[in-house]
């Protein structure tokens, strides 16, 4: 911890260890309890004081904050930290820093990892890696031993020991009649199943999506119908078998049609969306750049128009990165064999802000509540609320920040965006959970001697570079 | 809408030569053109030119070729390049090298042009990003190939005097075509008109976003069109389940006598070979009247002469 601290230090964020923790003057938006004021808000001991005006004989360290907005602690669902096994590309502590970067207070990982998260033994080394952090990390398992399709993993033990969603994401569950037992036997634990919806035999060889682009690119088309058909046999199956179903990462508007239909006949189905599928299309690969190669592919605008309404009326539930890291040698080869996967952690609050906030297609309610309320509900996690003795779940950031996405800055080992050299709008500056406050250095902190003028504690830091 | 070939006009420079896809028409003139001068060069009784001399050529193959690998050797020796060639078969990776390190190493010994046969699409313009030297691609994966495309263009615009509104029909395997492609992309970029014949499973769903028409029926095909190119049928498309049998392909879509005498006009028939004779072309019809087929051989070489002559930035005073 000590060291992971220092680490900290050099990447341009601090760590306040003051018990006693002021916010002076955000915008505080909880639409969990549609709150949405410029108050004061006080955090004693990790949780919420006070909120409201700041009592004039208070002690303890005050941060300037206006202009910013605080909210509950945004929480990515679907993210790939590669710890164990893959830790070349992110372990799980620079998988939390990059998420704290981005403004996450806390993450679910997948399980695709080496060896997968399918026992206790994983589930608790992933959690002790993240200890200290103001990143709550929860593994998501697998849904059947070793992601290989074959039996069901050990699901009551794994449940027991807090895992609450099983998904074999990084690919779907081929066997329907698999996919039945497992639901069936999830539903017994009131766990989620999170699916990768793809129809393999489909989508065999595909490493873009099948249309126009892909004709002209001569590269092997994974057809939209390969995830309809998927989405349509696990929302039959729910309705079958009562299961909790969460669909991973939707990228088509047929797929986004069935989980509407579903839904509108009171089905108890969740969906996510990632900024890529929302913001990309697969017109960007005309120039076999591997960083935009991700699964399920990009799509066509009509696509992203279509997610987004969904998204924007509660359809889509939530948005998640499917942050996935892989190295800049892995992905600097024939783009056949590149493989899929794209960061997302450090970007989404930006690019989702830019494009779809700022524009006025995706309210700032809903965009908070898809952040951070929707993906907790749907995990089963508890809630993080802006209320006084609430624990302190917060992210900070600033709506009116400038900033341009460098590949070559990031906080996550990899550098593998597609939105490098992106200008964007609105950025985190900090984020504070189980009783740490992180804040970028740009951040201004006041003191009471000076409660008139506040000052840049630290020097603006010009690199978010991992160290 | 093809940002992947740089191409600089007036005057024409070619930086490298990835694909046809956005290649206008005045670039695609000077490449055709310049092959005929060499062409004329071919016919000499020493059919050699010193214009490439202290060039050196690489010529790297990925994936198993012969005729174009050999016609690209002549082309090199006709303009007294320095060549050195590596091959390896299929897509063995067994040596654990990558692609871009292994032709930053041959890179390294300083060459000036690369050609690369590969079975991946898009690794020519994977390269061109990554190297100094000149690419161009001889065949990459299903995506394009494009002095093959020249050379067919070539051979028409000899035969029939002009490409400019040509009906040119391409029959066969077009999903997985690279032939096809550039075929497409260059014949509409020089005016001609294009379309493709085949069944369902081997024609993109969204051929027609190429700009070409789609004719399901041969025989319509044919009554239509001045040119027909037969593509060469993979085996291996019936144990992909694309095909039910050679026999059911060459029912429908075999290229026989019998259906160019029912058409009754006057059509150039063309194959980028090795041909499956009896399959999607019939010997009395590769070997008949029709064919321009062994043109086509020869054309090769005098399109890649042009195409390798064009790149290296050479003046044209030693032609």
């Amino acid at each position: 911890m000590s060291n992971f601290r220092i680490n900290l230090q050099q990447t341009g964020w601090h760590c306040l260890t003051d018990e006693r923790i002021a916010f002076i003057g955000a915008r505080l938006i909880d639409p969990q309890i549609n709150l949405d004021a410029v108050q004061d808000i006080i955090i004693e001991s990790g949780r919420i004081a006070h909120i409201g005006k700041f009592p004039a004989n208070w002690q303890g360290e005050r941060i300037k904050a206006a202009g910013n907005i605080i909210c509950p602690g945004f929480f990515d669902m679907h993210t790939h930290l590669r710890e164990p096994g893959f830790e070349h590309k992110e372990s799980v502590l620079s998988g939390c820093l990059a998420a704290a970067a981005g403004g996450f207070t806390g993450v679910a990982c997948m399980p695709n990892t080496d060896p997968a998260i399918d026992t206790p033994g994983i589930v608790q080394f992933i959690r002790q890696q993240a200890e200290g952090q103001p990143v709550e990390v929860h593994p998501v398992a697998a849904v059947t031993k070793g992601r290989k399709g074959e039996v069901l993993s050990e699901m009551v033990e794994l449940a027991e020991c807090g895992v609450t969603a099983f998904s074999d994401d990084g690919s779907p569950v081929a066997s329907a009649g698999l996919m039945r037992r497992a639901m069936e036997y999830a539903k017994m634990l009131k766990a989620v199943i999170i699916e990768h919806c793809e129809e393999p035999t489909l989508t065999a060889n595909g490493v873009m999506h099948e249309g126009a682009f892909s004709t002209r690119l001569g590269l092997p088309g994974w057809p939209s119908v390969g995830e309809e058909l998927a989405v349509q046999r696990n929302i039959s199956l729910a309705g079958y078998t009562g299961g909790r179903l969460h669909i991973a990462h939707i990228s088509t508007r047929a797929g986004a049609e069935l989980v509407r239909r579903a839904k509108q006949e009171g089905m108890n189905i969740t969906a996510e969306v990632t900024p890529q599928h929302l913001t990309l299309t697969c017109e960007m690969l005309t120039g076999y750049d591997s960083d935009f190669k991700v699964n399920p592919p990009l799509r066509e605008t009509e696509d992203c128009e279509i997610l987004l309404q969904a998204l924007a009326d509660g359809v889509i539930d939530c948005i998640a990165t499917d942050h996935a890291p892989h190295t800049d040698d892995e992905k600097a080869v024939e783009f056949i064999r590149a493989p899929f996967g794209m960061l997302g952690l450090e970007t989404a609050l930006g690019v989702i802000y830019t494009k779809l906030v700022l524009s006025g297609k995706l309210s700032l309610t809903r965009f908070i509540d898809a952040m951070s309320v929707k993906p907790r509900q749907i995990l089963n996690l508890p809630a993080a609320t802006i209320a006084v003795g609430a624990p302190a779940n917060l992210t900070i950031f600033d709506p009116n920040l400038k900033w341009t996405v460098d590949r070559n800055k990031m906080n996550s080992k990899s550098h593998n965006t597609p939105f490098h050299s992106w200008e964007l709008t609105g950025r985190a500056v900090g984020v504070v959970n189980r009783g740490i406050v992180w804040m970028i250095k740009q951040a201004l902190l006041c003191y009471p001697e000076q409660s008139e003028v506040s000052r840049p504690l630290f020097q603006m830091s010009a690199s978010l570079r991992s160290a | 809408m093809s940002p992947h070939n740089k191409i600089d006009l007036e005057p024409p420079v070619l930086t490298h030569l990835l694909g046809l896809d956005g290649v206008p028409e005045p670039v695609i003139t000077e490449i055709l053109d310049t092959a005929e001068n060499f062409l004329a060069v071919l016919e000499r009784p020493i059919p050699k030119v010193p214009s490439l001399r202290g060039v050196t050529v690489a010529n790297l193959f990925f994936e198993n070729s012969t005729r174009t690998r050999i016609s690209f050797e002549l082309a090199e020796k006709r303009l007294s390049a320095d060549t050195i060639n590596f091959s390896t078969s299929g897509s063995s990776v067994a040596k654990g090298e990558t692609l871009l390190d292994t032709v930053k190493n041959i890179e390294a010994m300083k060459v000036d042009v690369v050609v690369m046969r590969h079975w991946a699409a898009g690794s020519s313009k994977f390269l061109a990003d990554r190297i100094d030297a000149k690419v161009v691609n001889a065949g990459d994966g299903t995506h394009e190939h494009p002095t093959q495309g020249l050379l067919d263009m070539l051979t028409i615009r000899r035969k029939l005097g002009a490409l400019k509104g040509l009906k040119v029909l391409i029959l066969g395997d077009i999903a997985h075509s690279r032939v096809a492609r550039s075929n497409i992309f260059g014949l509409l970029n020089c005016g001609a008109e294009v379309k493709v014949c085949g069944p369902a499973t081997l024609i993109p769903r969204e051929a027609e976003s190429l700009g070409v028409e789609v004719i399901p029926d041969l025989d319509e095909g044919l009554k239509w069109c001045n040119v027909v190119n037969v593509l060469r049928l993979q085996l291996e498309r019936m144990s992909q389940g694309l095909i039910p049998s050679l026999r059911d392909y060459q029912r429908r879509y075999g290229l026989t006598r019998l259906r160019l005498e029912k058409a009754a006009k006057d059509i150039v028939v063309m194959h980028p070979g090795p041909m499956n004779r009896g399959v999607e072309i019939d010997s009395n019809v590769a070997d008949g009247p029709w064919s321009v087929i062994l043109s086509q051989v020869k054309h090769g070489v005098a399109v890649r002469m042009a195409a390798l002559f064009l790149i290296s930035g050479r003046e044209k005073d030693e032609g």
